[in-house]
């Protein structure tokens, strides 16, 4: 326990409760700004924190704080390692850098008077992603879960005023979202149960001895089928894209980037730290699970989203394959293959954020998003189709983009299985590259070479919200073509991960 | 037990709405029984309050707005069913290595949980070990919650009470003479004439809502606290909206004060956390918040489950208040 | 009732009980009546590991000198699912807005229908 006043050592509860206690004041704030500026001021002081934990963290090994000066496993803990630092940095950057984009775009999509509750949400939501991810106790994970969920099934919800099928998408999302962390739940009450304690570590030091037994193969059932239902993976994705396109802009860009991939944390989180990787890839063969699924989804996913009309849906469908991408390196179960999701797990962060947000600039200018009303958007608004198709380039996998770096990295950990299934996975990644130029060709075909309709009015989004949409774009380029920071970070985490903490 | 069972598969079988709300509202009642032959007396309290208490009004109040009839609709649904079955034989494939039920020496008992039974009424000084732990080893789990209910308070505002698309403008002033305060609405809120429940509610209501000071205050000692409390303090003030009326309700206490309330409550535990970082420790721990830690352990568990209670209060009263207000816009439009 | 794993036998009825609901029917308070089932079900659970045979509440009971201190069940579960317990008032409450918006949205709570007039949208 900290017995000297010194704020740093204070940084790991801070990230979380000052945007938690934002989140009432800014409920009673009023007016068009207020409400704005202090959940944009709580997202970059929170990203500040991030940066300061993850280099301490870094520098001088795990940090550890005591909440409530309770020592665990009796009060709970709350982590700082390689890993949860990177993540607090990629989930509260990007909601700094939504957040930037919110001011303009979010006044045309959710009445006034609401825009205190609305960024009251935002912060709830963000706080309960942050405080996933920090967090060293199996239950306190659930609570915040469930402020992360309660507050996306509202941010969601609030696309009603455009399409009132954010109703429904929201609330299916309320079902299966439920339902998946309440199969977490009985998941850890059945760890609980075999081990007497909540606390991730001390769980993980207690594993060795009941680690045959069939509750606990149980257990590990249930967390990951629930996770996998939180995080979409292929089939349990049926919610996200409804989800995904019908929440106003803002929301879509920040939870592209964050939600999904808190799970996926978590999933991380559960498989190397709690069970071990001898375990889960040894004792119950979760590789087995989870490859098939991981590779089934980013085919198929790829392949509907070249059907798509909406363009939000289209992405959204990228998402879920982009998930599967990240699943196969967890499935491949070494440390090349851990290095290659984290990795992509930041930069697919990075570029379907700037995607989204060229996405929220079209709608902003042309008031929708399907492809049949942005034919010739190219010529209507050429800095934002530009932007869109350099994004475009990221997802695919192009040289010099971010999506090729972690591609490559998931090549090399792919044919690190040798033989007939690490060609095969690597020529289902190339399959479901080429399907990606196929749809975002789509989108520059009508972007670029189809005629805008008579009488469309011209003109680009204004500069709030190019500025943020570029800062995305090129920041990509910039992860891309200098990849010491993110390949550096996602190395040590997935170094730090198969070490055993 | 076998009453569960019953209820459960009554709930699947019926058509109407209704009646399965009522009989959730049994089964929650059921469990809260359960709850108490299971030594769990805070849990009893809480799902009796909840469960059969304050979602079966909540159902209702939906029931009135959306009708109660259930389609018929006798498809079976075989794949729905399998998955059910395979998550059941998952659950009883692994009841076999199970731990005894009820054995002092199963893990549960024995890792983490002694120290709260043998050094909570020493290092806190409550004699309510389930108090002790919620409000202090694991206070930063019931900070969360406050939280999601805060959420699901604010939630609730956002979503019921945006205002309907199309026919808000056109038809609100036409209407506008005809919309007395109080004056019959679909929920049945606001009856003017009925002396008995009116003399009944003035009676009982002081007494409820001294009931749940005492339980605020008391749950250190027996079940209760502040969930608990704010529960069934809002359910005082929601009674007096039953009988008299959501505007007279209203003008005890706003929309606004709620709002307030519930930002309060939240601002109040997540304060007594930031005092105890300002005061040199980590944020909750409360033996600095006083010269000795026991007082301090008192002082900061007195002041966070104050907090929990205000904003359970105004979170359950800003909930009711949407679902009420919103029945009565569409009253207001079909008239 | 505390012979064997009668109530884990019991939670798992329930829980397929409540998970088949959820699943089976179209209409939409039925969904939300059947996740609160589910929900409840998980209740018992927990707090039917914390119990101890002969054991009595987790509340400090002053004893008589020279008798036998007494057995008290296991607090933390309680305290788990007390948590548990607002999540599940506050996903009903927040489900249930949902549901009235969706009627005035869509004018019918029943999932097929509304499928129907999604895709014809």
């Amino acid at each position: 326990m900290p017995n000297m006043f010194a704020l740093s050592s204070q940084y790991p509860v801070l990230v979380i409760v000052l945007p938690l206690l934002s989140a009432p004041l800014c409920a009673l704030l009023r007016g068009p700004i207020f409400p704005w500026a202090l959940t944009t001021a709580m997202s970059a002081l929170a990203f500040f924190f991030s940066v300061e934990l993850l280099a301490a963290a870094a520098a001088g090994g795990p940090l550890s704080y005591e909440i409530g000066g309770w020592a665990a496993p009796w009060g709970i803990e709350y982590v700082v390692d390689p890993l949860s630092g990177f993540m607090l940095v990629i989930i509260s950057g990007i909601s700094t850098g939504v957040l930037l984009f919110a001011r303009e775009s979010i006044a045309k999509e959710v009445p006034g008077h609401q825009l205190g509750l609305f960024f009251s949400a935002y912060l709830l939501a963000l706080t309960g992603m942050l405080g996933i991810c920090i967090t060293g106790d199996a239950f306190n994970v659930f609570v915040f879960l469930e402020i992360m969920s309660l507050s996306s099934y509202i941010l969601i919800a609030m696309g009603a005023r455009n399409d009132r099928r954010a109703l429904t998408a929201a609330f299916q999302y309320l079902i299966i979202g439920t339902v998946g962390a309440t199969f977490y739940l009985i998941g850890v009450g059945l760890i609980y149960m075999m081990t007497g304690t909540l606390n991730m570590a001390d769980i993980a030091s207690r594993f060795a001895d009941i680690e045959g037994t069939r509750p606990i193969l149980a257990a590990v059932g249930f967390i990951v089928i629930g996770l996998s239902i939180k995080l979409a993976l292929f089939p349990f994705h049926v919610w996200l894209p409804n989800a995904y396109t019908y929440a106003p802009s803002i929301v879509t860009a920040f939870f592209a980037g964050t939600a999904t991939k808190v799970s996926i944390y978590l999933l991380i989180r559960f498989i190397f730290t709690i069970f071990g990787p001898d375990y889960s890839f040894g004792g119950v063969d979760l590789a087995d699970i989870l490859l098939p699924l991981a590779v089934l989804g980013f085919l198929s996913m790829s392949m509907v989203a070249i059907f798509q009309t909406n363009l939000k849906r289209l992405l959204a469908y990228s998402s879920v394959a982009q998930l599967g991408y990240i699943v196969l390196g967890i499935a491949l179960a070494s440390e090349a293959g851990l290095t290659a999701a984290l990795l992509h797990i930041f930069n697919h962060a990075i570029v379907k954020t700037g995607l989204f947000l060229s996405v929220g600039c079209m709608f902003f200018a042309a008031g929708s998003v399907y492809l049949k009303d942005l034919h010739g958007i190219g010529k209507r608004m050429p800095i934002t189709t530009f932007g869109f198709v350099l994004g475009g380039l990221g997802l695919i996998g192009v040289p010099l983009t971010p999506g090729f770096i972690s591609k490559w990295y998931l090549v090399v950990a792919a044919l690190e299985k040798g033989s007939v299934l690490g060609y095969s996975l690597v020529a289902a990644l190339m399959i479901s590259s080429l399907l990606a130029v196929i749809y975002i060709w789509r989108v520059v075909e009508v972007a670029y070479f189809r005629d805008p309709p008579e009488g469309a009015a011209k003109g680009e989004a204004s500069l709030s919200l190019l500025v943020p949409t570029w800062i995305f774009i090129l920041g990509s380029f910039y992860f891309g073509i200098d990849t010491t920071l993110n390949v550096g970070f996602a190395k040590a985490a997935a170094a730090f991960l198969m070490g055993g903490a | 037990m076998l009453l569960l069972i019953a209820g459960t598969m009554t709930v699947l079988v019926v058509r109407n709405l209704f009646v399965a709300t009522m009989l959730l509202g049994i089964v929650s009642f059921t469990m809260a029984l359960i709850f108490v032959s299971l030594d769990a007396v805070d849990v009893a309290f809480t799902e009796a309050a909840v469960g059969a208490g304050v979602s079966t009004v909540l159902y209702i109040g939906t029931l009135a707005m959306v009708g109660s009839q259930e389609k018929e609709r006798t498809k079976f649904a075989a794949g729905p069913l399998a998955i059910c079955l395979a998550v059941g034989a998952v659950l009883y494939y692994a009841t076999y290595q199970m731990p005894p039920y009820g054995h002092a020496a199963n893990p549960v008992n024995m890792h983490v949980a002694p120290r709260y039974i043998e050094d909570s009424p020493t290092e806190i000084g409550v004699p309510n070990m389930v108090t002790s732990v919620l409000a202090s080893y694991r206070g930063y789990d019931t900070f969360g919650e406050t939280t999601v209910i805060f959420t699901a308070g604010i939630g609730v505002m956002l979503i019921l009470r945006q205002r309907r698309r199309r026919k808000e403008d056109g038809k609100k002033e036409e209407k506008s003479p005809l919309n007395k305060p109080g004056d019959g609405s679909l929920t049945g809120l606001g009856s003017q004439h009925d002396l008995v429940p009116h003399v009944v509610a003035k009676l009982l209501i002081p007494f409820i809502l001294m009931f749940a000071l005492y339980v605020q205050f008391h749950g250190d000692y027996g079940p209760g606290g502040g969930f608990q409390a704010g529960v069934i303090f809002a359910a005082g003030i929601i009674l007096y909206a039953l009988v008299f009326s959501l505007e007279h309700a209203r003008a005890v206490i706003n929309e606004k004060t709620i709002l307030f309330m519930m930002a309060l409550g939240v601002l109040i535990y997540g304060g007594v956390g930031l005092t105890s970082i300002l005061l040199g420790g980590a944020f909750l721990d409360y033996n600095l918040l006083a010269h000795d830690p026991v007082h301090g352990q008192h002082l900061g568990i007195l002041l966070v489950e104050l907090g929990v209670g205000i904003t359970v209060t105004a979170a359950m009263l800003a909930i009711f208040y949407a679902f009420v207000g919103r029945a009565d816009a569409i009253a207001e439009q079909m008239d | 009732m505390s012979f064997g794993y009668f109530n884990y036998w019991v939670f798992i009825i329930l829980l397929m009980i409540g998970l088949y609901t959820v699943m089976s029917r179209t209409n939409l308070v039925k969904k939300m009546i059947g996740l609160s089932l589910f929900q409840i079900s998980v209740f018992l659970f927990y707090i039917s590991m914390g119990k101890i045979t002969g054991g009595t509440a987790p509340i400090v009971v002053e004893t008589v000198a020279g008798a036998a201190p007494p057995i008290y069940s296991n607090p933390l579960p309680h305290v788990l699912i007390l948590t548990a317990i607002v999540v599940g008032i506050a996903t009903t409450a927040l489900g249930l807005s949902l549901v009235v918006r969706i009627k005035e949205a869509f004018g019918t709570i029943d999932e097929e229908d509304i499928l129907e007039m999604e895709d014809n949208a």
